[in-house]
């Protein structure tokens, strides 16, 4: 979706600026709403270009520079598009004991892909993350967000499948 | 006091949890959430509280074991700026999930236990910073957040008193060093999270430079039965100077892995094996991680030590966040540790330099040897760079990098070696 949205229509919509405006009265100082305005945009437009960056920075009446920080130092902040599905793996000591490095080099081969990369009709991304906080269902994947525990490569397989005939409607 | 069966004390933090719908403030309540809160917030004073949790003995749960009620009391009264009361739920620790399970089946719990904290140490403004991954558990806390206010739970003069809180919810962005609780401060300041040089501590100078109190999850949801049932009451569960119930997370080898709650001083031995259903491979553990990836592993021969901090000290760990990773026969422990040193590596916020070079040191000697590409040279380098980055920074995330390496080296030294030089079998 991000992909086909244009630059100049990379401006947060009326509704938004209004929560943001409410958002902003919860903190003693603007820039404690940052983090939650940079997740708006991410939800909003996809991913976190420059061009979204410098409007986030301007809605706040932050420096750009202070928005950059933010972006580069935490891992789920995106600045480039991924796929549809996003595919993270947990790899950290709980889930590889339970075996998420077989998981993932299962997923890769299915995919046809690298960790790190998108299939080429832009729907399905593997990375491999940090611990998700999940280890008692490890090995843990999440999908866009949500939690799969204790998952196998054969559940994994039938929740690709299933993804793929939902054909990228999340 | 430990009873013999741990399993009849009742529970503290999962005494509701599996009750259907409990999220919702309707059935919470039906089982006894907020029932106590107006008596406190009519007839306590503030002091009291904080003298209460003072007598409960409880320590806090997010790691560092700290005296709940001691850290209340170096809240500075009248300084003229506001006072804020921040709810650490980074949950990043590896092995650690139990915060998620409290909020994500009984966030009222979590509420009231911040209500009530916020009434002993005069909080208007408080905050959840929930690790970005916890979006289902964010949800689930918001809508109770949502429910509370519609019951004058939240927001102002609750229940018809004079004290008012608001209570907002905070998602991080998957950074680890945002549980340290001045990385977290300077996370919800909207900055990157480099934890604070210390003093002065959060107390005293903490979100926006103004008194500020740190609490874990768990710490807090353990608040309302405390000051329902007394400090003294708390007290006389577990054994002195580590008293409560705490939650264990079990994870790795285990047949029934999961978040245990069980008074303090039950064995690891028995928490493993009545609990967890025992080790999935032999019967004995390789390798315990008692408290979350940071903590010194523990080996066989540690399998009784009781579940205390004193007892975890004693055995040459810590008991950290309660995240005990264990590992049977079966596991490769040069795989696991090299693992823990990409994430350490990974982690590191960059501010120091014996963390931000030392990490990736510790990485790629360990890719080494786990290849069998290593030297003798690269063991010794492991275990000099890890000794000297430990103690050496502002806060203890190189601590906890150095913590496995120097535990493998020291527990399994030839299985070490022989990896490290191609010769293992």
């Amino acid at each position: 979706m991000s992909a086909a949205v244009s630059a100049s229509s990379h401006r947060f919509s009326e509704a938004r600026l209004a929560e943001i405006a409410e958002l902003v009265k919860r903190y003693p100082g603007v820039q404690s709403a940052l983090m939650p305005v940079l997740y708006m945009a991410q939800e909003d437009f996809g991913y976190l270009s420059m061009d979204v960056q410098q409007h986030v920075a301007d809605v706040l009446g932050l420096r750009l520079m202070q928005v950059r920080e933010v972006v580069t130092f935490y891992t789920m902040f995106r600045e480039k598009p991924c796929g549809t599905f996003l595919l993270e793996v947990c790899t950290n000591a709980g889930c590889m004991l339970n075996g998420a490095n077989e998981l993932v080099a299962h997923m890769c081969q299915s995919l046809g892909i690298k960790v790190g990369q998108t299939t080429p009709d832009g729907m399905f991304t593997v990375t491999e993350v940090e611990c998700a906080g999940a280890c008692g269902g490890a090995p843990v994947v999440q999908v866009n967000n949500v939690y799969h525990e204790k998952v196998t490569p054969e559940s994994m397989d039938a929740l690709i499948t299933h993804m793929r005939a939902s054909g990228g409607a999340k | 006091m430990i009873p013999s069966d741990p399993k009849q004390v009742k529970q503290i933090c999962f005494d509701r949890i599996n009750i259907p719908d409990v999220n919702t403030l309707a059935v919470a309540r039906e089982h006894g959430a907020y029932e106590f809160l107006p008596t406190v917030l009519k007839t306590f004073e503030p002091a009291k509280i904080v003298d209460e949790m003072k007598a409960s003995g409880l320590r806090g749960r997010g790691g560092a074991g700290f005296p709940t009620g001691l850290k209340w009391s170096f809240v500075p009264r009248n300084t003229g700026k506001p006072t804020y009361l921040l709810c650490n739920a980074d949950e990043g620790e590896p092995g650690t999930f139990k915060d998620r399970d409290i909020m994500r089946f009984d966030p009222h719990l979590l509420i009231e236990g911040m209500i009530m904290a916020g009434f002993a140490l005069n909080v208007h403004d408080a905050y959840i910073y929930i690790r970005g991954e916890f979006l289902h558990e964010a949800s689930v806390m918001n809508e109770a957040i949502r429910e509370a206010y519609a019951a004058n739970l939240l927001g102002e003069n609750i229940l018809g008193s004079n004290y008012s809180m608001h209570l907002t919810v905070h998602r991080g962005a998957g950074a680890y060093i945002c549980g340290e609780e001045t990385a977290l401060i300077e996370s919800l300041e909207g900055k990157p999270g480099r934890p604070r040089f210390k003093p002065p501590f959060p107390a005293v100078e903490g979100f926006y430079r103004c008194p500020t109190v740190v609490n874990n999850v768990e710490t807090l949801a353990t608040v309302p039965a405390i000051l329902k049932h007394g400090g003294a009451w708390h007290a006389a569960i577990g054994v002195p100077n580590n008293t409560g119930c705490k939650i264990f997370s079990v994870s790795g080898h285990v047949n029934k892995p999961g978040n245990y709650e069980v008074p303090m001083g039950t064995s690891l031995r028995m928490l493993i094996e009545d609990y967890c259903g025992g080790l999935q491979h032999g019967s004995v553990p390789k390798v315990i991680i008692p408290g979350g990836s940071s903590t010194p592993w523990l080996t066989a021969e540690h399998y009784d030590t009781p579940l205390t901090y004193d007892g975890m000290t004693k055995a040459g760990s810590m008991l950290g966040s309660g995240a005990i990773i264990v590992m049977d026969e079966t596991a490769d422990v040069v795989a696991v540790t090299r693992r823990l040193a990409h994430f350490y590596a990974h982690e590191s916020c960059g501010q120091c330099t014996p963390c931000r070079e030392g990490t990736g040191w510790l990485e790629r000697i360990m890719i080494r040897v786990e290849d069998g590409q290593g030297c003798d040279e690269d063991l010794h380098v492991l275990k000099e760079a890890s000794t000297h980055m430990a103690g050496r920074t502002i806060c203890a995330l190189a601590d906890g990098a150095a913590a496995p390496i120097l535990s493998m080296l020291k527990h399994f030294p030839e299985e070490v070696r022989a990896r490290a030089l191609g010769k293992a079998a």
